[in-house]
């Protein structure tokens, strides 16, 4: 024993030694030695000025959507007035007589948003409330999972089973409606965008603080009065915002509403009737053969800009609301 | 309240898990032998290491240190005391140009280290920063080996071959009193370390980039007695070899490490000089207050 | 009797409500469950008799008792390799910028409240993009390359997204010790940030790019063929994939079409499920490991 912790001391003198002369080498704060150090901050520079650019990509996509899509429809509304285009009930751009009116192909998006909603919004609400207050540590981590499946099933999968399972079941309760039809397309859209409300409002709800739980069951209040006179209206404006984004995702929604609801733009509101979206409209023009720089080919630029500032404006707000929601509990 | 030599013997022999690798089993008194606080004269004659001068600290408009001026002796340990809140942390930060890190900050005033200004806009705050090491509050070891933890400084500074920096590695160990506990395990995680043994591991990681200073943010507030009772041996074994500037809040740590203790007091510098004196004689009766304990 | 309440006894209305609220929440739940599983045994029902090797290795054809997904399946893993090579360095490096590199200033706050909300725009938008970016201004044509970037595009808000959130769990201590012991922004990120955070980033990774390879609609905007007969070699070649050919087939009104397509989504599921799996296996295996 006595032996090692000489050998220490010795190291230890040692050590010091050469601390001190690498002091002396070090000895100016304004390290000159080795080319490396002079390399170092240029390196760096370097290294900053790339992520740089790595994050203003997301700038430049931006304003290549706003760029792409108001080049070709700026070219578009010189044909087409735009105040036709935008009041017009007809929308027959691919046949003879054209008709250039987005009310139709307008309802037609609605018309799957707003049914889809009413599938989703009390599934998805009960759902998260249930997984938020009510469920089990392991019920809630075998019920998560199998919603992240859910979320994770593609689209053009659910088109499928609009056409192969749902579409046959509407057709046995209702006659009239035809094999294309806009309900089948509201009810696996909805079922689509059941996770994401799930999701998000769960999130909304987990954000509610403790106390003020405990402050109503304080009061006497029971579980189902705490949970839809406390925590629920606490919650309110982040729920309508996931709410919000959940509808602006069934508005850009494609394949399954391309397959689903048909190709027959029509302003009705009767969900069994065969309807066209924004989106099937664009996939209806990609799919043929339409040359460049026609009339027809341009539709699908104004289209989709269309397309783009309803989505934006949605997720603008919802995003807005949920900012607000951070901040007032921090 | 004071830990005598007895009551750390105590908590010493019953922290199993350092106890049986420890490198000296026989238990030191809290001073160890041939080690001594320097006396008052010895201070006044040792050479200065940091000069601080008219130091101001502003977070944007907020003042959090006013007109501090103070002189750090080589090889000695000073002690930074007073209520939280008072900027003995931002002083410390500003040593090492941590508090460049936060946004707003701005410094007036000059610190100079041996001669050299800090915050001269030549500094490298790189080979400062290895000049200067630093410990923090809670221990914070990177979740990585422990090899890893100790060389990643050296590594950083270009030194790749793995046999100088397994040398490196042993030395800093074995300076922090380490090494004997985990000689056999140095590729396990660091997190598996227990308290004491973690901030001893960052410790080591600091005296790897060799600096000649070593600050420390309360390094044992967050550890349990017997743990804190060998941070302290520690600090004095090093003190031979390193300047040492330890901030605490426990007066008691200070009195027992420090060399040299300087009291502040929302901001400003009230009192400092030995600890000794500092300690039983007062000049100032703010000072007094707090370490009788009547505020703080 | 009292006029006080016993404590013993509820309301009764009371009682009434929360159980009928409680159970429809629990309904709710369950609702969701069962869709699921319906949907799932109803593709497996549907496609499992035509799901063999050779439907792997076929080419595409007009007759369904000789048709495969090669083409597709293959079309499908060249897209996501590409898109995996562009988008994983440009999102962690944007995600790095935004967390590691940028002031908290506006600018800083512009590009994040962007890149929320391009994860919103529609896939189809993405597409249209890349028609007008990609297919016809810089004339890649309806290639291989051009559907990845477009998918890229798609992608990108996502990865970035999900590399932050890894990123900010990581905590500052952390940082302040390494940067403590001399080291540079940059090694800071390189040596203890990034790989503190990989695992979190992985699992945001293979997430996206699972997404990225359900997508059809960008693909069929920028020109993806219905009909291929060839395995891509080349970046230039014309290109399907799996979602598409699903999707021509789901949209024949033949019967037998509608289980190949059955067959097709199996294939496609079976590889999403097991990216899934990876995901969460390496959330909880790496994830775990490091308590802070």
């Amino acid at each position: 024993m006595e032996d090692r912790s000489n050998q220490e001391q010795s190291t230890k003198i040692e050590g010091g030694e050469a601390a001190v002369i690498q002091l002396s080498r070090v000895s100016s704060l304004e390290k000159a030695g080795g080319l490396w150090c002079s390399l170092r901050p240029f390196y760096e520079g370097c290294i900053h000025f790339m992520l740089f650019v790595c994050a203003s990509i997301s700038i430049l996509v931006t304003v290549g959507i706003v760029v792409v899509l108001l080049y070709e429809s700026v070219q578009f509304f010189y044909d087409v007035p735009i105040l036709e285009f935008l009041t017009g009930t007809r929308w027959s751009p691919l046949l003879k007589p054209q008709h250039f009116g987005i009310l139709p192909l307008l309802c037609g998006t609605m018309l799957v948003a707003g049914g889809s909603a009413i599938v989703a919004v009390p599934i998805g609400l009960g759902t998260a409330i249930y997984l938020s207050e009510y469920a089990s540590p392991r019920f809630r981590d075998i019920v998560k999972p199998m919603l992240e499946i859910l979320a994770g099933i593609p689209s053009v999968v659910f088109g499928y089973l609009a056409i192969v399972f749902v579409s046959p079941i509407i057709r046995e309760i209702f006659p009239s409606a035809g094999v294309f039809n806009a309900a089948s397309a509201c009810i696996v859209v909805g079922i689509m965008i059941l996770p994401m409300i799930i999701s998000l409002s769960e999130d909304i709800l987990q954000s509610v603080p403790l106390s003020l739980r405990a402050a109503a069951f304080a009061l006497g209040a029971n579980k189902f009065e705490v949970t839809v006179r406390v925590i629920v209206p606490a919650a309110l404006s982040g729920i309508m915002a996931s709410f919000l984004l959940a509808i602006s995702r069934a508005i850009g929604e494609t394949m399954a509403v391309t397959l689903a609801a048909g190709a027959t733009p029509k302003l009705t509101l009767n969900p069994l009737e065969s309807i066209q979206t924004m989106t099937a409209y664009i996939v209806q023009v990609s799919q043929g053969d339409t040359p460049t720089g026609t009339l027809e080919y341009r539709t699908i630029f104004a289209v989709g800009l269309a397309l783009f500032i309803t989505t934006m404006v949605m997720n603008v707000i919802a995003q807005y609301i949920l900012s607000r929601v951070g901040e007032r509990y921090e | 309240m004071a830990s005598t030599p007895s009551v750390k013997k105590h908590m010493q022999s019953s922290d199993k898990t350092t106890s049986d690798h420890s490198k000296s089993p026989i238990v030191r008194p809290s001073i160890p032998e041939g080690k001594s606080m320097r006396t008052a004269d010895e201070l006044a004659q040792a050479t200065e290491k940091i000069s601080v001068t008219d130091l101001s600290f502003y977070y944007s408009e907020n003042r959090a240190l006013t007109d501090i001026s103070l002189s750090i002796p080589e090889r000695c340990v000073t002690a930074f005391i007073g209520p939280s809140g008072c900027g003995k942390s931002t002083f410390l930060r500003c040593f090492n140009r941590m508090n460049d890190m936060i946004e707003g900050t701005r410094v007036e005033g000059e610190i100079l280290l041996e001669g050299q200004n800090i915050y001269s806009p030549r500094t490298d705050i790189v080979s400062l920063r290895k000049r200067i090491g630093m410990v923090f509050q809670k221990s914070t070891p990177f979740p990585k080996s422990i090899f890893d933890n100790v060389s990643f400084g050296p590594k950083i500074a270009g030194i790749r071959r793995k046999k100088d920096l397994f040398e490196i590695v042993e030395r800093s160990l074995q300076r922090s009193a380490l090494w004997d506990e985990v000689k056999d395990r140095l590729s396990e995680s660091a997190l598996n370390l227990s308290g004491g043994q973690q901030q001893r591991l960052c410790i080591a990681r600091a005296l790897a980039n060799d600096p000649d200073i070593l600050l420390m943010d309360e390094p044992a507030s967050a550890l349990d007695p017997a743990s804190t009772a060998r941070i302290e041996d520690l600090i004095f074994e090093l003190k031979e070899q390193y300047t040492i500037v330890i901030v605490t809040h426990n007066m008691q740590q200070a009195a027992r490490v420090s060399d040299q203790a300087a009291f502040f007091y929302q901001g400003l510098l009230v009192e400092s000089g030995a600890t000794e004196e500092l300690f039983t004689n007062p000049r100032k009766q703010q000072t007094e207050d707090y370490i009788t304990g009547r505020f703080g | 009797m009292s006029s006080k309440p016993d404590i013993y006894t509820t309301k009764r209305r009371g009682r009434i409500t929360n159980m009928l609220f409680t159970s429809a929440c629990f309904l709710a739940t369950m609702t969701c469950i069962f869709l699921l599983v319906l949907l799932i045994w109803n593709i497996i029902i549907q496609g499992k008799g035509w799901l063999s090797w050779e439907f792997i290795e076929r080419l595409p054809s007009r007759f369904p008792d000789k048709a495969g997904i090669k083409t597709a399946l293959w079309g499908s893993i060249w897209l996501i390799s590409l898109t995996a090579m562009f988008s994983v360095p440009l999102g962690v490096g944007a995600a790095l910028y935004l967390e590691e590199y940028a002031p908290r200033s506006r600018w800083r706050k512009l590009i994040q409240l962007n890149i929320a909300n391009l994860a919103g725009v529609p896939s189809i938008v993405y597409g249209i993009l890349g028609l007008g970016l990609f297919v016809r201004a810089l004339q890649l044509e309806r290639s291989v390359l051009s559907g990845a970037l477009t998918l890229t595009l798609v992608v990108l808000p996502i990865i970035i997204l999900a590399s932050q959130e890894a990123l900010r769990a990581v905590p500052d201590s952390i940082r302040r010790s390494a940067y403590a012991l001399g080291a540079t922004r940059w090694q800071t990120v390189w040596y203890q940030v990034l790989p503190a955070s990989l695992p979190g980033i992985m699992t945001g990774v293979i997430l996206s790019l699972s997404r990225a390879l359900g997508e059809a609609a960008p693909l069929i905007a920028v020109g993806a063929m219905a009909y291929v007969p060839f395995v891509p070699e080349r970046l230039t070649d014309e290109f399907t994939a799996l979602p598409i050919q699903i999707f021509i087939w789901t949209s024949r009104p033949q019967e037998d079409f509608h289980h190949l397509a059955a067959a097709g989504i199996l294939v496609l599921l079976v590889v999403l499920v097991s990216m899934n799996a990876i995901a969460i296996f390496v959330r909880h295996k790496y994830g775990k490991k490091i308590r802070w």
